[in-house]
């Protein structure tokens, strides 16, 4: 990368540099390696005041316990039902919906995606509350139903937004020549577009996901039987009960977290293009 | 950017064609929509003028804005309103300096392994919400919390009752969220800066500019323009997210000192039950962040413009 400021950095600027970065890395990485050392702590010593990062006698009890003794592949199996039904959900409705705002001017465009905006601005209980009464009308509380249909909601402006930013970049030209050689619109976007939006589609479909397998606020209020959790309301629990069981809490959240943070890592590139893109084009 | 179909210019039979298809590709959002968000905006509007509580879930009626005038009566919703605004700007304030000042450092070019330092800085964004806020009030424990700990074995400093005196409970919040939500704003700047061109600073070097006045006149003005709509939907979560303020402080303990406005009225509808002035409450939020995003960016829009 071409950068004339490394010509002049001096030396003290560097170290500068390199204590500052990693001094706000450490500050980054404390935390999840302070779950881990919990979660490897023997029963006896759940209430200690060491520091170290591995501690003394450290076991994978907590591990154990945690799969045979708790509900939490039970709650595992719940969220991964949840969040695939949303992830699904998301992915159809955002690709076709965001298309349609890219591509074509019609009565109620601008007021559309103006609507999809405010509602970020809505606060948690704005929907939840009214949802909540109806859910109480029709039976539906303590069921995936309702929490679904909440969580699609959620995902979808965002989702619907960052879809049609990436559909903007890709040149309208592709089409045409498409229908040129006599392609219905439906082939032109299916076979020719939805393809080469698959980056867009692989942050539409982590977007739907994490909303679904983080989310704490609305399963509080939807779900009540502990057999109906979803992961997060879970490992809540943990901490919620008269002890705090920190040692199964710290195993659950590892379990739970790994898999995301990696995934969110990995495709971090994408997601911030997607972000920036949809940000200057706002 | 892509040409945008104008439906009107196309031949007849073409035109059916293509509003069946608008009409496939929207439709299901739409139904959804209308449903999930439309639907319980309007049911929202309705309650906010009901007398609906614990004690009239069935039999409620609408009262007029009784409600409102309810909100506006009750002292703490403006010592909640007041620690709303102090949260969101302590939170973005820290955001965006902490996150353009890492975002500089990494730019320079002698920085090695960037990809890897950004993966480590990134981490509290990739960490689930809740599992940052459960894990940090585990970490301000004031007896087995690693915070406490490194304070009195490493700083000699007195331990702090983090999660039991008000103050320190929603200054334990605000570090928390901190920590989660400066990575989002490292990473805008780091797209932004890849944008501003080399040569712009090869010149300031030929002129002598220092490297504060090179951040001054070519960093800050350049960066602007991706920073505002990421600074705007920052306060927007950060004024909303509840996530945090209701985990770490376990529901507004100290005794319901440690609220933001969007945990006051979660609170006021789920735990006390008070549908109808929950629903005004909603309302009352809604219309601060509303009114205040389009001042904002109405102001910002006029700056940038004049550059």
């Amino acid at each position: 990368m071409a950068d004339s400021k490394s010509h002049r950095a001096t030396l003290g600027g560097k170290i500068f540099t390199y204590v500052a970065i990693a001094l706000f890395a450490l500050i980054s990485v404390y935390p999840v390696l302070r779950i881990v050392t919990i979660s490897l702590r023997p029963g006896n010593q759940l209430l200690s005041t060491s520091l170290a990062l591995i501690p003394e006698n450290a076991t994978l009890d907590n591990f154990r316990i945690l799969l045979t003794e708790t509900l939490f592949l039970r709650w595992l199996l719940n969220s991964i039902i949840v969040s695939a039904v949303v992830t699904v959900t998301g992915v159809a409705l955002a690709s076709t919906a965001g298309y349609a705002l890219s591509r074509y001017k019609f009565v109620g465009r601008g007021p559309m995606m103006s609507g999809l905006l405010v509602t970020q601005m809505f606060p948690a209980t704005m929907l939840l509350l009214p949802l909540y009464v109806v859910l109480i009308k029709l039976s539906l509380l303590d069921s995936y139903v309702g929490i679904i249909i909440i969580y699609s909601a959620t995902a979808l402006p965002f989702t619907v937004w960052q879809m049609k930013g990436y559909y903007d970049t890709i040149p309208a030209s592709l089409e045409e020549a498409a229908r040129i050689d006599g392609a219905s619109p439906w082939q032109a976007f299916r076979q020719v577009i939805l393809p080469l939006a698959a980056p867009a589609l692989v942050i539409t479909a982590l977007f739907s996901f994490m909303t679904a397998w983080n989310e704490y606020v609305v399963a509080n209020v939807v779900l009540q039987n502990v057999e109906h959790f979803t992961l997060p309301l879970g490992l809540k629990m943990f901490q919620a009960s008269m002890q705090t069981q920190w040692g199964l809490y710290a195993a659950g959240s590892l379990l739970v977290a790994v898999p995301v943070v990696v995934l969110f890592l990995v495709l971090s590139r994408y997601l911030i293009s997607g972000l920036t893109l949809g940000a200057v084009k706002g | 950017m892509a040409a945008i179909s104008n439906i009107s210019e196309a031949s007849s039979a073409e035109r059916r064609y293509l509003r069946w298809f608008l009409f496939l590709l929207l439709a299901p959002t739409i139904v959804l929509v209308l449903a999930v968000v439309a639907y319980p905006f309007f049911f929202n509007v309705v309650l906010s003028m009901s007398n609906m509580n614990i004690y009239h879930i069935h039999d409620w009626k609408v009262i007029g804005l009784q409600q409102y005038a309810a909100v506006f009566a009750e002292p703490r919703f403006w010592e909640v309103l007041f620690k709303t605004v102090v949260w969101t700007l302590v939170n973005i304030v820290f955001h965006v300096t902490i996150g353009v000042f890492l975002a500089v450092l990494l730019h320079q070019s002698f920085v090695r392994g960037r990809g890897a330092w950004r993966v480590l800085l990134i981490l509290p964004w990739a960490l689930p919400q809740y599992i940052t806020a459960l894990t940090w009030r585990g970490m301000f424990n004031s007896q087995f919390g690693a915070i406490n700990l490194v304070l009195t074995k490493y700083m000699n400093m007195p331990a702090v009752d983090w999660l039991t005196s008000p103050f320190e409970a929603f200054a334990a919040a605000i570090m928390t969220n901190i920590w989660l939500g400066f990575p989002f704003m490292m990473v805008i700047a780091l797209g932004g800066l890849q944008s501003i061109p080399a040569e712009l600073y090869e010149a300031a070097e030929v002129d002598g500019a220092s490297a504060w006045s090179q951040f001054r006149n070519i960093t800050m003005p350049l960066l602007r323009p991706v920073m505002i709509p990421a600074i705007t939907l920052g306060i927007v979560w950060t004024f909303n997210n509840i996530n945090v303020i209701w985990l770490v402080t376990n529901g507004g303990e100290p005794n319901d000192q440690t609220h933001i406005l969007v945990s006051f009225v979660y609170e006021a509808a789920f735990t006390a039950y008070r549908f109808g002035w929950a629903a005004a409450l909603s309302m009352v939020i809604f219309a601060i962040l509303f009114t205040f995003t389009q001042i904002f960016l109405k102001r910002t829009n006029a700056v940038e413009a004049a550059y």
